[in-house]
């Protein structure tokens, strides 16, 4: 797979966000913050598994750690930066 | 009504193979918590776990019925014994006698084994044991074999509720007159590679240590073993001179009816309640709780709370032995009613390991780094499950 661009990154992440969350994608905005988007703790943990099948990455994450995230996983921007740093080092 | 008490206890686990060995780790806050050493472990991201080491069931069973036994059922069987040698039970007890059995994912490691065969190697077959060693109800059946225990004899699986539920409907058994003594606890063997594969998924594992209620925590560590208690009507027991060790006083079950793996302190909180009124206790009388303490932040911030409700601002020392002999799933109930004996009997309370600093969030009294002694009438051991199961069992001094 050819390095994948920050906009394809971006739209897979709200690709999988909009399946997990039941929206369509038009409503998971490139901003967004997941608390707002009401994904609870099993659907965070479906879509990094997705982004994991997605990208052949493995996300550091764990949930009882939301204070001292590896992985910043609260918004948009923060996870597409996260999953372009973990292709970058892969 | 019908008193319970409890007459033996056995158990195989990551501290010790025997109780004595286990209460010695115990009250000496060594943890069984190490690196995993099963097949294929170096592929999976969480490598620690409480594993049952250097288990050689030839030592302790017949070679020739090896091949029927799962390890599931193999720790059931060795703690069993231990269990029933301790309460000197006469062999034979017929349809007086039973066996109810926890376990979430009884012969997890068959079904590996086999889907390996098939799936992976490309074989064509698989043993013809297969069935008989995966059943969940196998760690039971067998003992009622090795026992001559004819009655009510089941399995009962509800995940990390699944041993508090089975010594539960253990002690109502012999309440409602059904059975005069059941073997009961719960037996688990999840340490292989696919068992941990499932849980890696949910992020909720440890990658270092388990640390109940303390801040740095990274989640549960899981544990492997078993352990069999024996509730026996007390005028049973007192007829044949029986030493008890401690009395069935009270259980709860309630469900939260809300997440599937989210705990919810209400339901926790009417578990712990629902036991004391079965025990005919007040929160006063509780000299100790034996708390569920994963060491996930989910579980130890809902049972704190829940534990204040119940308690109060002065609940009794609370202690996780988890991150002793690690979560044992659908055994850890049994590990942690023979912790409670040892708090019962001995007046020791173990340690809560691997702590490092309070939790703003877990306003509890928690014995943490060494034993605590303590004269204690009464104990609850708390147990709450993925699927909002909650199971709550009050044991006092016989």
């Amino acid at each position: 797979m050819t390095a994948a661009t920050r906009a394809e990154i971006e739209a897979a992440v709200i690709t999988i966000l909009a399946a997990q969350l039941l929206l369509p994608v038009s409503d998971v905005a490139p901003d967004a913050r997941l608390d707002d988007l009401g994904l609870d703790s099993l659907g965070k943990v479906e879509a990094i598994f997705a982004l994991e099948e997605r990208f052949a990455i493995s996300i550091p994450f764990n949930a009882n750690e939301p204070d001292l995230p590896e992985f910043d996983f609260a918004t948009v921007p923060g996870i597409v930066d996260g999953v372009a740093g973990l292709i970058a080092a892969r | 009504m019908r008193r319970v008490v409890i007459t033996g206890i056995g158990t195989v686990n990551a501290l010790a193979k025997d109780v004595p060995g286990t209460f010695a780790a115990l009250t000496e806050g060594r943890s069984g918590i190490g690196p995993l050493g099963f097949r294929d472990a170096d592929r999976l991201t969480i490598r620690i776990g409480a594993e049952v080491r250097d288990w050689d069931p030839a030592a302790h069973l017949p070679a020739a019925n090896l091949p029927l036994y799962d390890p599931v059922t193999q720790y059931a069987l060795v703690a069993g014994a231990e269990a029933v040698a301790m309460a000197g039970l006469p062999f034979g007890l017929g349809a007086r006698g039973g066996v109810i059995l926890g376990t979430a994912a009884g012969g997890i490691s068959t079904w590996e084994d086999s889907y390996r065969a098939v799936f992976a190697e490309g074989r064509n077959r698989v043993s013809p044991l297969v069935v008989p060693r995966l059943m969940h109800n196998a760690p039971a059946s067998h003992l009622s074999i090795a026992h001559g225990l004819q009655g009510p004899v089941f399995a009962v699986s509800s995940a990390c509720a699944s041993a508090n539920q089975a010594m539960g409907l253990a002690l109502q058994q012999i309440r409602s007159g059904a059975a005069d003594v059941m073997l009961t606890g719960g037996a688990e063997a999840m340490l292989c590679f696919g068992g941990v594969k499932a849980w890696e998924g949910l992020r909720v594992l440890a990658p270092d240590m388990c640390r109940p209620f303390s801040l740095g925590r990274k989640g549960m560590v899981i544990g492997d073993g078993a352990g069999v208690l024996v509730f026996e009507e007390e005028s049973h027991a007192r007829a044949r001179g029986a030493t008890v060790l401690a009395e069935v006083a009270g259980f709860a079950m309630t469900a939260d009816a809300r997440d599937i793996v989210a705990p919810d302190p209400d339901g926790a909180v009417a578990a712990m309640r629902g036991a004391l009124a079965d025990a005919g206790l007040s929160p006063a009388d509780i000299g100790h709780i034996n708390a569920h303490g994963t060491g996930t932040l989910a579980n130890d911030r809902s049972e704190s709370r829940a534990i204040v409700r119940v308690f109060g601002g002065h609940a009794p020392p609370v202690t996780s032995t988890k991150a002793a002999h690690g979560h044992g799933i659908g055994a850890t109930g049994a590990f942690e009613a023979i912790a409670c004996i040892l708090a019962l009997s001995r007046g020791i309370l173990p340690p809560t390991l691997g702590f490092q600093a309070p939790d703003p969030e877990c306003r509890v009294d928690l014995v943490h780094r060494v034993a605590r002694g303590a004269k204690v009438n009464a104990v609850i051991s708390n147990a709450f499950a993925f699927g909002g199961l909650n199971a709550v069992l009050v044991l006092r001094q016989a």
